[in-house]
């Protein structure tokens, strides 16, 4: 898709059956072309289903929509009229009404006063009415068919209730454009069907749904067309009844690959070091169980959401299980925190560095040295700061970590240079069992590599790796075997040299979805079970 | 955002790391302290001009130091508690409690005297458990544990001494009140309370720089999620810097007992409120993961200087802690304007 000169675009005849037309959108971060060319067409009277994978910029564009970020580039169209829209108050006015995937809503305020929260019915200017808030709200809500009382406290009600709340709330602005970021995410089954009920009432001849969802089953029954979007780029639009499944996932992940770039030294005959047995928590996991082999590199591939995070977490005690073990060489082991999987040898490498990995105002010694101050970097208590310094000077050798001193602020590194100050820290501490997550999040594509060839080393010289990804490509050019999860479930595992294709069919997979069909895959997908059974 | 694809355009890099910084960083710790340190000689010089004949002479400035111990170890220990994001308001009141207990202790029950000064100082110690269960394991704010440990305190301090001041025998327990106000260098006029704060500071200090405990206060108080996921144990090490900071209001408890010859039931409340002014103006954060004890005895020093050269000055008490008020205003500022400029360059 080519980018078209805006003058082009305002000159194109207007197709009176179009609600909502993005042309030419481009928007940057530092360092990442977020969209490129982005495109987007909404009919009247449609539910458009909007899919990509984690970071294709679905939600880049969905900001854009609502005025959250700036567009470099590109056009919005509603009704023909060009669109411009600063922040969501005035997306809202304007007709547009997003539903994110996070709820904003006030959890100590009623329904009525989160629906009309900012623009309450005043009188005199200084008074609200509370009677004709509540009043208001009823209307609304009969008109809606949904089922609440404008005086519950919304933080009492369940997740789907507050959906539904936000959904009020943004139709009560008039809107014309219902747009839903992962709106199923946190339903089930009776709540889903809710849902479609109030967007099939919603849809009109005037008005449109953008759906966005990684969930096949559920676009085919309610979206009319598709737009798929990969890599901040428009790919295309299908009609939901003339695609498949196959189609639309290829579409999805169809990006060439680096073909020279494969995992090394596979083999699935290494002695088992971590095993995950069970393995359950209250919000998420069901019933996950895994073996981790000596010196492998074990991918755990998923959607956001499907609990990969979470499994980590629970691994080394920073979220409580309520059923399941660990077993560690054949021992069964405790492990109520993080101090306690570091005993066992495990270090856990956050998604998010900044919040859960680093000292950000302390020097590289200090980042490095933390989780072994408390042993080998101390004698009765004092610190012995040459040893710090001596080994975090040999992991910055080791690690190739750019710094110009050991002794400068960890803030002043790059994200893939702070990468390293972690995983030297664990290395430090002689971990055994290393737990990334999302291990080249925030790194530029050179640095990417980088610590790519660190992971094989460490692999090499009988670490046992654990790496948590969204992105394909990483997962199937470092992973000796992949496991692939979806709504904290383990849906397969699938061997070095499986396909995109393969994981994403599993990745979407709900329990209750009819059987997967075969995948269009060289490498077999071994069920579950069966792998569970050998 | 996503992996990229080939042919698409490249990223380009995004951070550079800046050269020389680690050094500029020490320097700016170096300067923060030089800043404290240069608030304080300029507001001695601006007494010493206003008063040259009173002010700057050596019975005058052991004077301020004598003024500035009670304070100066209550902040001490105030330093480690908020290095960690936290705050401890029961210090004035645990004083005053840990005060009682050295005169219930040696008074009361007749214990040797030099055990019930090693007592007083661990009952200090338990206030500060109390506490630091209450925040790491109960997970209240330290706001509210210690708020709470301040009245408990406070109240116990009274029920104790049955709201009456207890006070030393000047024969029996002299060995008690020679521990402020006895020469231990004979002749000097040094009075051994600043000995005894000067060796407070020298262990503390040594605790915060040179010992794990101090290494984990600042880790927590920098990033406490990322501490505890490096397989520190967060709960644990809470605990004892709470208790840490109590037993150096044990200390002070009895270093004001000691002073006065007797212990008062009352009159706590306030101190804590000096203590963390004195923490503050040293240059520690109450953001946490920022401090330094030789700062915040600066900032206890500055406290007593300007107390001690309003009086000399003959401004009115009442004026002291408006003035105060604006020092600790200007100071703290000056320290934001700092970072702020840091951060953004």
């Amino acid at each position: 898709m080519t980018t078209q000169p805006e003058a082009e675009v305002q000159q194109r005849p207007h197709d009176p059956d179009l609600l909502l037309q993005v042309e030419g959108c481009e928007k940057s971060f530092p360092g990442v072309k977020a969209l490129s060319g982005m495109r987007l067409d909404l009919r009247k009277g449609e539910v458009l289903g909007l899919v990509g994978e984690n970071g294709a910029g679905k939600s880049t564009l969905m900001k854009l929509l609502t005025g959250i970020y700036e567009r470099e580039e590109g056009s919005f169209w509603l009704n023909g009229e060009p669109l411009e829209v600063r922040g969501t108050r005035d997306a809202q006015e304007k007709g547009l009404a997003i539903i994110h995937q996070e709820l904003n809503l006030v959890p100590h305020l009623t329904v009525a006063e989160n629906i009309w929260l900012g623009r309450e019915p005043v009188g005199g200017k200084i008074f609200t009415r509370p009677r004709e808030q509540v009043s208001r709200t009823r209307e609304l809500l009969e008109s809606l068919g949904l089922p609440l009382d404008p005086n519950t406290v919304v933080g009492s009600l369940t997740v789907a209730k507050q959906q539904m709340v936000e959904i009020a709330k943004a139709l009560s602005f008039d809107a014309k454009v219902l747009i839903m970021d992962e709106p199923t995410a946190a339903l089930n089954d009776a709540e889903v069907e809710q849902l479609f009920g109030l967007i099939r009432r919603f849809v009109t001849r005037e008005t449109g749904v953008v759906y966005i969802s990684h969930r096949m089953p559920e676009l085919k029954r309610i979206a009319n067309r598709i737009t798929v979007i990969r890599d901040g780029r428009y790919i295309d639009t299908m009609a939901m009844d003339k695609t498949s499944m196959p189609e639309v996932i290829s579409k999805m992940v169809g990006r060439a690959i680096n073909t020279d770039a494969r995992p090394e030294n596979v083999r699935d005959d290494r002695p088992v070091i971590l095993s995950v047995r069970n393995l359950s928590t209250k919000s998420l996991l069901d019933d996950v169980s895994f073996d981790l082999q000596e010196g492998e590199v074990l991918g755990f591939a998923g959607l956001m959401g499907a609990g990969r995070t979470e499994v980590a977490r629970a691994i080394v005690g920073a979220d409580p299980i309520t059923s399941g073990e660990v077993v560690i060489k054949g021992r069964p082991v405790t492990i109520r925190n993080a101090a306690q999987a570091a005993q066992h040898g495990i270090g856990y490498l956050s998604e998010d560095r900044k919040r859960y990995g680093l000292m950000l105002a302390l020097p590289v010694t200090h980042n490095v040295a933390l989780s072994s101050i408390g042993g080998k970097f101390s004698g009765f208590g004092f610190i012995r700061d040459k040893a710090i310094t001596a080994a975090t000077e040999d992991a910055r050798q080791l690690l190739r970590i750019k710094t110009p001193s050991v002794r400068q602020l960890v803030k002043y590194l790059s994200g893939g240079n702070q990468q390293k100050a972690i995983i030297a820290r664990w290395l430090v501490r002689d971990c055994d069992v290393l737990i990334f997550d999302e291990p080249t999040r925030g790194i530029d594509v050179g640095a990417k590599e980088e610590i790519y060839q660190l992971l094989n080393r460490l692999a090499a010289e009988g670490k046992s790796i654990i790496m948590i990804s969204s992105e394909l490509p990483e997962v199937l050019r470092m992973s000796h075997r992949i496991v692939v999860m979806a709504d904290g479930r383990i849906t397969g595992t699938l061997p070095a040299g499986a396909t995109q294709e393969a994981i994403m069919a599993l990745a979407t997979h709900r329990e209750d979805d009819e059987p997967l069909p075969a995948p269009d895959s060289d490498a077999p997908i071994i069920p579950n079970d069966e792998k569970a059974e050998q | 955002m996503s992996s990229t694809a080939p042919g698409a355009p490249a990223p380009a890099p995004t951070t550079v790391a800046a050269g020389g910084d680690a050094k500029a960083s020490a320097w700016r710790q170096r300067l923060q302290q030089l800043a404290a340190l240069g608030g304080l000689v300029l507001i001695f010089a601006a007494f010493s001009i206003a008063s040259p004949q009173v002010f700057p002479t050596y019975s005058n400035i052991t004077n301020i130091l004598f003024s500035a111990v009670v304070v100066g170890v209550l902040s001490l220990g105030a330093t480690f508690v908020i290095i960690t994001g936290g705050i401890d308001l029961s210090c004035g009141t645990g004083m005053i409690l840990s005060g009682v207990m050295a005169a219930t202790f040696i008074v009361t029950w007749g214990l040797p005297v030099w055990l019930g000064i090693v007592l007083a100082i661990l009952f200090g110690g338990l206030i500060g458990l109390v506490n630091g269960v209450n925040v790491a394991i109960a997970g209240l704010p330290p706001f509210i544990a210690t708020l709470a440990m301040m009245l408990v305190a406070g109240g116990l301090a009274l029920v104790i001494s049955n709201k009456a001041p207890i006070y030393f025998d000047s024969q029996d327990h002299s060995s008690f009140t020679a521990l402020s106000t006895g020469n231990l260098i004979p002749g000097s006029g040094f009075p051994n309370a600043v000995i005894v704060l000067l060796v407070a500071a020298v262990i503390a200090y040594v605790i915060l720089s040179k010992t794990i405990l101090g290494r984990y206060d600042i880790s927590i108080g920098s990033n406490m999620e990322a501490t505890a996921l490096s397989g520190i144990n967060v709960k644990k090490w809470l605990i004892i810097i709470y208790s840490l900071a109590g037993t150096f209001s044990g200390l002070a408890g009895v270093m004001l007992a000691a002073r006065l010859g007797s212990a008062q039931p009352t009159g706590g409340q306030g101190y804590e409120l000096q203590a963390i002014a004195a923490v503050v103006i040293g240059g520690t954060s109450l953001s946490g993961g920022k401090g330094s004890i030789v700062g915040t005895v600066i900032g206890a020093m500055i406290i007593a200087v300007i107390n001690n050269g309003l009086q000399i000055i003959s401004v009115p008490q009442e004026w002291q802690n408006v003035i105060l008020g604006v020092v600790i205003v200007v100071t703290v500022f000056i320290d934001q304007l700092r970072t702020r400029r840091t951060t953004t360059t």
